[in-house]
C-alpha cells in the first residue's frame, strides 16, 4: 500500500513521522499527508473519513495548520453513525473555537444531537456545547440545556450542569433561568452530579447577586448537611483517593461554603461546626487530605471572623511550612499572604522559617518567601530583615538578585530609621549588586544623599573605598563619581569626620585617579557622561590637578560618541579659556527637593538622567523634569541660594532658548541664569568671533519666519543681514509697527514719531566707566508700546571692544533688542554705541517698567561686566 | 476559568497530547508550550511542582518518560490538580493497562476521550474511573 495515501492508518503515519531525522523531513512527511487528506476529503471519500481526521489531529497537535479540515468535522457531525459522530465532535473541539464562523453551521447539528434519545448522543453534543460555545449558540440552545438538566440519567445531567456554566459566563443574563434547577441539583446523590452542580452554583453566585443571596438563604444548610455526609460517609471503592472519599467533592464543597460565607456573618456561623470537623479530622499524610486541609484554611480565611477557627487555621500552616515536601510547603507560603493581610502578628511568628525559605534552592519557594518577607517589614525588625537579606545578596545566584534588589531597595527606602543607615545599606547592595538595581533607586540615593548635608563627608569616603573593592558594578561607580565630583575637597580634607570613623587620607590625584579608571574601564554611555562633568568639577575644585584633568578631558574630544564628544569639547573650553566663571559653574548643588522629587518620580519620569545632569548646553527637549533645579542651579553665576525648581522643564526650555526673554524678576536667579547659559551658548557658536552683536535670545535656532509674515521676513533678513534679529513674540496686532521697526533698524537714527507723547530720557546707568542714556518715543495708536534707544558712552580713556548689551524684563513686559550700531567703544566719549530696544508693557497704566542689564566688553584684553537694574523708568511707559 | 490546559510531553519535549480550555493561536501554543517544557524540565526531583507563569501556575509531575502539565489560574488549589493528574493516569493505566507513552500517541483519540469525560470546560467534572469509562467501552464494544 502506498504510505501515503489516504488510506494509511493512524499509526503508520506516526511511525512515518517518528522516523524522521531532522526536521524538514517531518515537515515534508506531513506536507505529503495532508496533501492526500485534502484530495480525500474534496473526493468525499466516506470510507477513511474517520481515520483522515485523527490524522488531522496528530498534525494540529504538533503544531500545523489544519484549516482545511473544519468541514469535514461538520459532515462527520452529522453522519448518523457513533464512531464518526464521536470523532466529529472531537475534531470540532480540537480544530476549531469559538471565533470560527465556522462553528454557527453547527448550531442545527448540536439541536438535533441534544434532542437526541441516544444518551451519548446528547452527552457528547452537550460536550462540545460545554467546551466551544460562542455567546449567540449560548442564547439559542439555553433553553434545550435547561431541559437537559432534569434528564433521568445522571450523566446527562451533570454534562448539563457544566454546559450550564459556560452559558451564563457567555450570557449572563440567562442566569436566572438557571438558579432554581441548580439548587434542585444540590440535592443528588450522584457524586458526578453534585459535584458539577456545586460548580454550577458557584459560578452562578460569582455571575448575580441575586443568585448568590439565594443560595446563602435557601442552600447553606443543606450545603452543609451535604460535607457532613460526605466527610463521614463510609469506604466508598468508587471515589476513594488514597483513604479519602471523593477528595475533590470536599473541595468544591469548601469552596462554595467560602463564597456563600464571605461577607455573611450568619451563614458564616453555620459552616462553624463542620470546617472545624473537617480541619481536625482530617489524615495529613496523604497529599489528598491535604489538598482537602489547604481549601479547608483558605475558607476559613476567607468568612467572617472566629477566633478559634483563625487560630486552627494558622496551626495548621504553620504545620505545612515545617513539613519536608516542597510542594506543601509552596502552598502554606501561598496562604500565609492572605493571612498577613487578617493577621500579621501570628505570621511574624513564623519570620525566622520564611527567612529559611528566602534562601532555599528551590526557585518557586524563594520566590514566595520574599514576597511575604517584604510584606512582614516593619520599623522594629527592618534592620534585621535587611541584614539577612544582604547578607544573603551576596551568594545568591544571578537571576535571583534582580528580584532581590528590587525588593530591599523600597524596604530600605521606606524604613530606614537614619540617614546614615540608609546610605550604609545603599552602598552595600550597590557594592554587591549594583548592576542588577535599576535607575530609579540610585537616583534616590543620591536625592537623599544631598539632602543629608552632615554626612557629606562620611559618604563620600565610603564611596571611595567600596570603589576601591568593587569597581565593576556599574551604579556603585556612577554614584561614587558623582559624589566624589561634588563633594571631593572633603574627601581630600578628610572634612565632616564623624564619631568612629577611619581616617583615611586620599589625595587629590587618587581621587582622580579614580574617575579616570571609571572613565576608562566603563564603557557605557551615562557612566563616561557623569566621569566627565566629574572631572570638571574636580579640576575647579583641585587646582593642582587642573592640567592632569584637562588632558583627561582632551583624550575624548575626538570620541566617536556624539554626546562624549560634546561634552569634552565643552567642557574643555569651559577649563581652558573661562576660568572666571569656571568655579561659579560648578559650584556645590544645592539638597535636591526630596518632596517633589518622589512624586515626581511616582509620575514617571523619563530616564537619562546622566546626561541632563551634564552640562546644560546639551539641552534636549525632554529635559527630565527633576534635573530641571539643579541645571538652573549650575548656571547660576550669583551667588543666590535659588533652591526650589522654577520651572517645568518645558518652561525652562522656553526660557533658555530666549523666545520670550521676560522672566519672574522675583527670581532674580534664574533670570541672570539665562543670561549666563546665553553668553556660554554665544561664545561656542561663535567659536572665536566676537559675539553676534544682537541682543540676549539664541541667534540661529528661531528664525525670523516665526512670524507670519512674509513681507516681514523679507524685510528683516535684508535690513539686518549681519546680525539675525532677536525674535521676541512681538505684538501681532501692529504690523505697521513691525514693518517700519525692519526699516528702522538699517538705520541708526531714532524712529521719533512726532506726534507722540515726549517723554523725557533718562540715565539708565552709570559707572566710573560707562553710562547708559535711555531716549524714549511712543506711538499713539500704541501706548503700550515703548520705543527706546539706547546710547552707551565710554568714560574710560580705554577703548572698548566686544561690546555687548544684554536686558531681561519681567513677565508683564515684552523686549525686542535691535542690533547694536557697533561693538568698538571708542574712549572718553568719543563715539557713541546705539541700540534700539522696543519694550511692551501688557500692565500699561498700572506697572512701569523696570529693567536689569548687563554689559561685557573687552578693555585692555581683559574681560569686563557690569549689571545694574534700572528703576527709573518714566511713570506712563 | 479554573484548568486553562492540559499538557503531555516527554523528556525530549515533543507533545504528546495538548488540550487547551481557552482560545490560543497556533503561534502563541507553540511558544507557551516552548517556554513551559524547558522551565519544567530543568527541574530536579527535590523541587517542586508547581511553576508559576505569566498569570497562572503550572503544576506538573513526571510519569516515567512522560510529564504531565496542567495549567491553572492563580486561585486554584495546586494540590487538589496534583490528584487529578494522579486520577487521570490511573483511570488510562486502567483502561489501556499499564499505560505507557506510546499507548497515549497510537491511541490519541481514546485519550482525548478520556480526558473530556474528566473535565469539562475547564472543571473537573467526573472522578469516578468507572462512570468515566463506560461509554468508552461501550463505543469500543460497538465498533
Amino acid at each position: 500500500m502506498n504510505p501515503f495515501s489516504s488510506g494509511t492508518r493512524l499509526r503508520d503515519m506516526i511511525r512515518a513521522i517518528r522516523s524522521c531525522k531532522t526536521a524538514a523531513e517531518e515537515r515534508a512527511v506531513v506536507r505529503k499527508e495532508c496533501a492526500a487528506i485534502r484530495a480525500a476529503i474534496s473526493e468525499n471519500d466516506q470510507d477513511y473519513s474517520h481515520r483522515n481526521l485523527a490524522k488531522l489531529m496528530f498534525i494540529h497537535m504538533l503544531g500545523y495548520p489544519t484549516h482545511f479540515g473544519q468541514m469535514e468535522c461538520l459532515k462527520l457531525i452529522a453522519s448518523p453513525g457513533f464512531p464518526e459522530k464521536r470523532i466529529g465532535y472531537l475534531g470540532l473541539m480540537l480544530l476549531l473555537d469559538e471565533r470560527q464562523e465556522v462553528l454557527m453551521l453547527v448550531t442545527n447539528s448540536i439541536k438535533q444531537d441534544l434532542n437526541h434519545t441516544n444518551q451519548y448522543i446528547a452527552g457528547l453534543a452537550l460536550c462540545a456545547l460545554g467546551n466551544i460555545c460562542s455567546a449567540e449558540m449560548a442564547r439559542d440552545l439555553a433553553p434545550e440545556v435547561e431541559r437537559l438538566l432534569q434528564f433521568r440519567d445522571p450523566n446527562i445531567r451533570k454534562k448539563a450542569a457544566l454546559c450550564s456554566i459556560r452559558i451564563i459566563k457567555k450570557v449572563p443574563d440567562l442566569a436566572e433561568n438557571f438558579v432554581n434547577p441548580a439548587a434542585a441539583l444540590l440535592k443528588e446523590k450522584h457524586h458526578g452530579v453534585l459535584l458539577t452542580g456545586v460548580q454550577l452554583c458557584t459560578d452562578l453566585c460569582k455571575v448575580s447577586k441575586e443568585a448568590l443571596e439565594y443560595f446563602r438563604k435557601k442552600c447553606t444548610d443543606g450545603l452543609v448537611k451535604v460535607l457532613k455526609d460526605v466527610v463521614n460517609s463510609p469506604y466508598a471503592p468508587e471515589y476513594d483517593v488514597s483513604g479519602i472519599a471523593d477528595p475533590f467533592l470536599h473541595i468544591r464543597l469548601l469552596r462554595l461554603l467560602c463564597v456563600l460565607g464571605q461577607g455573611a456573618a450568619d451563614a458564616s456561623d453555620t459552616m462553624n461546626d463542620i470546617l472545624a470537623q473537617v480541619a481536625t479530622k482530617t489524615e495529613s499524610n496523604k497529599n489528598a487530605g491535604n489538598a482537602i486541609l489547604y481549601e479547608c484554611v483558605a475558607t476559613i480565611m476567607s468568612i467572617e471572623d472566629n477566633g478559634g477557627l483563625r487560630v486552627l487555621a494558622v496551626n495548621i500552616l504553620g504545620k505545612f511550612l515545617s513539613s519536608r515536601d516542597n510542594n506543601i510547603r509552596y502552598v502554606a507560603l501561598n496562604m500565609l499572604m492572605k493571612a498577613i493581610a487578617l493577621d500579621s502578628q501570628a505570621v511574624q511568628r513564623h519570620r525566622t522559617t520564611l527567612l529559611e525559605c528566602v534562601k532555599d534552592s528551590d526557585a518557586s519557594i524563594r520566590k514566595r518567601a520574599l514576597d511575604l518577607v517584604y510584606l512582614l517589614v516593619n520599623e522594629s525588625n527592618v534592620k534585621s530583615l535587611t541584614k539577612e537579606l544582604i547578607d544573603y545578596l551576596e551568594v545568591c545566584e544571578s537571576e535571583f538578585k534582580g528580584d532581590l534588589t528590587a525588593k530591599i531597595c523600597p524596604i530600605v527606602e521606606k524604613f530606614s530609621p537614619e540617614k546614615i543607615w540608609y546610605i550604609d545599606q545603599m552602598l552595600k547592595v550597590l557594592s554587591v549588586a549594583g548592576n542588577y538595581v535599576k535607575d530609579e533607586v540610585w537616583h534616590a540615593l543620591i536625592v537623599v544623599i544631598t539632602n543629608a548635608s552632615n554626612l557629606h563627608g562620611y559618604t563620600v569616603r565610603s564611596l571611595y573605598r567600596a570603589v576601591q573593592t568593587a569597581g565593576e558594578q556599574e551604579t556603585l561607580v556612577r554614584v561614587a563619581v558623582w559624589c566624589i565630583g561634588e563633594y571631593g575637597e572633603m574627601l581630600v580634607n578628610n572634612a565632616g569626620m564623624l564619631d568612629g570613623e577611619d581616617p583615611i587620607t586620599v589625595t587629590e590625584s587618587e581621587a582622580v585617579d579614580v574617575v579616570e579608571i571609571a572613565i576608562s574601564r566603563h564603557l557605557d554611555l551615562p557612566t563616561r557622561a557623569m566621569c566627565l562633568i566629574a572631572l570638571l568639577k574636580l579640576s575647579s575644585r583641585f587646582s593642582s590637578c587642573s592640567q592632569r584633568i584637562s588632558n583627561i578631558v582632551l583624550h575624548y574630544k575626538g570620541s566617536l560618541v556624539l554626546e562624549l564628544q560634546q561634552r569634552a569639547i565643552e567642557f574643555n573650553s569651559i577649563i581652558e579659556k573661562h576660568h572666571n566663571i569656571r568655579s561659579v559653574l560648578v559650584e556645590r548643588m544645592p539638597a535636591l527637593d526630596e518632596a517633589t522629587y518622589s512624586s515626581r518620580r511616582a509620575g514617571s519620569v523619563p530616564a537619562a538622567v546622566s546626561t541632563s545632569q551634564g552640562a546644560p548646553l546639551n539641552l534636549p527637549n525632554g529635559v527630565a523634569k527633576h534635573t530641571s533645579s539643579p541645571l538652573v542651579d549650575l548656571l547660576d553665576l550669583t551667588s543666590d541660594d535659588v533652591t526650589a525648581p522654577s520651572s517645568s522643564g518645558g518652561d525652562f526650555l522656553q526660557d533658555l532658548l530666549g523666545v520670550d526673554p521676560s522672566l519672574d524678576l522675583s527670581q532674580p536667579g534664574t533670570n541672570q541664569t539665562q543670561k549666563s547659559s546665553n553668553d556660554v551658548l554665544l561664545d561656542l557658536l561663535s567659536i572665536g568671533t566676537p559675539p553676534a552683536q544682537s541682543s540676549s535670545s539664541m541667534p540661529d535656532l528661531l528664525s525670523p519666519s516665526q512670524d507670519n509674515k512674509n513681507s516681514l521676513d523679507v524685510l528683516d533678513t535684508l535690513t539686518s543681514p549681519s546680525a539675525p534679529s532677536a525674535q521676541a513674540s512681538s505684538p501681532v496686532g501692529s504690523s505697521m509697527m513691525d514693518l517700519l521697526d525692519g526699516f528702522g533698524a538699517s538705520s541708526s537714527v531714532p524712529v521719533v514719531e512726532n506726534n507722540g507723547p515726549t517723554l523725557p530720557s533718562i540715565v539708565a546707568f552709570e559707572s566710573s566707566s560707562l553710562r547708559v542714556t535711555f531716549n524714549f518715543s511712543k506711538q499713539p495708536e500704541n501706548p503700550q508700546t515703548a520705543l527706546i534707544e539706547a546710547q552707551f558712552i565710554n568714560r574710560s580713556p580705554d577703548i572698548y571692544s566686544n561690546f555687548t548689551f544684554q536686558a531681561a524684563v519681567p513677565k508683564f513686559l515684552q523686549l525686542h533688542l535691535d542690533p547694536a550700531s557697533s561693538d568698538t567703544l571708542s574712549a572718553s566719549g568719543n563715539g557713541s554705541i546705539t541700540q534700539k530696544l522696543r519694550v511692551t508693557n501688557s500692565l500699561h497704566g498700572k506697572k512701569s517698567l523696570v529693567m536689569r542689564i548687563r554689559i561685557s566688553y573687552k578693555m585692555n584684553d581683559k574681560d569686563i561686566l557690569e549689571e545694574g537694574q534700572i528703576n527709573n523708568f518714566p511713570r506712563d511707559l | 476559568m479554573g484548568i486553562r490546559f492540559v499538557l503531555m510531553v516527554n523528556k525530549q519535549g515533543q507533545t504528546r497530547l495538548a488540550q487547551y480550555y481557552e482560545y490560543l493561536t497556533l503561534e502563541e501554543r507553540r511558544a507557551l508550550e516552548g517556554e513551559i517544557v524547558r522551565k519544567c524540565l530543568a527541574r530536579n526531583e527535590q523541587q517542586c511542582s508547581f511553576v508559576e507563569h505569566r498569570n497562572y501556575k503550572i503544576v506538573y509531575r513526571r510519569y516515567a518518560s512522560l510529564f504531565f502539565l496542567v495549567g491553572v489560574d492563580n486561585e486554584e488549589n495546586e494540590l487538589a490538580i496534583l490528584e487529578f493528574i494522579h486520577l487521570l493516569v490511573e483511570t488510562m493505566d486502567r483502561h489501556f493497562g499499564n499505560v505507557c507513552e506510546l499507548d497515549i500517541m497510537f491511541h490519541l483519540e481514546k485519550a482525548h476521550f478520556m480526558l473530556e469525560e474528566m473535565v469539562m470546560n475547564g472543571c473537573i467534572v467526573e472522578t469516578s474511573k468507572s462512570n468515566i469509562l463506560s461509554p468508552i467501552q461501550l463505543m469500543e464494544k460497538a465498533s
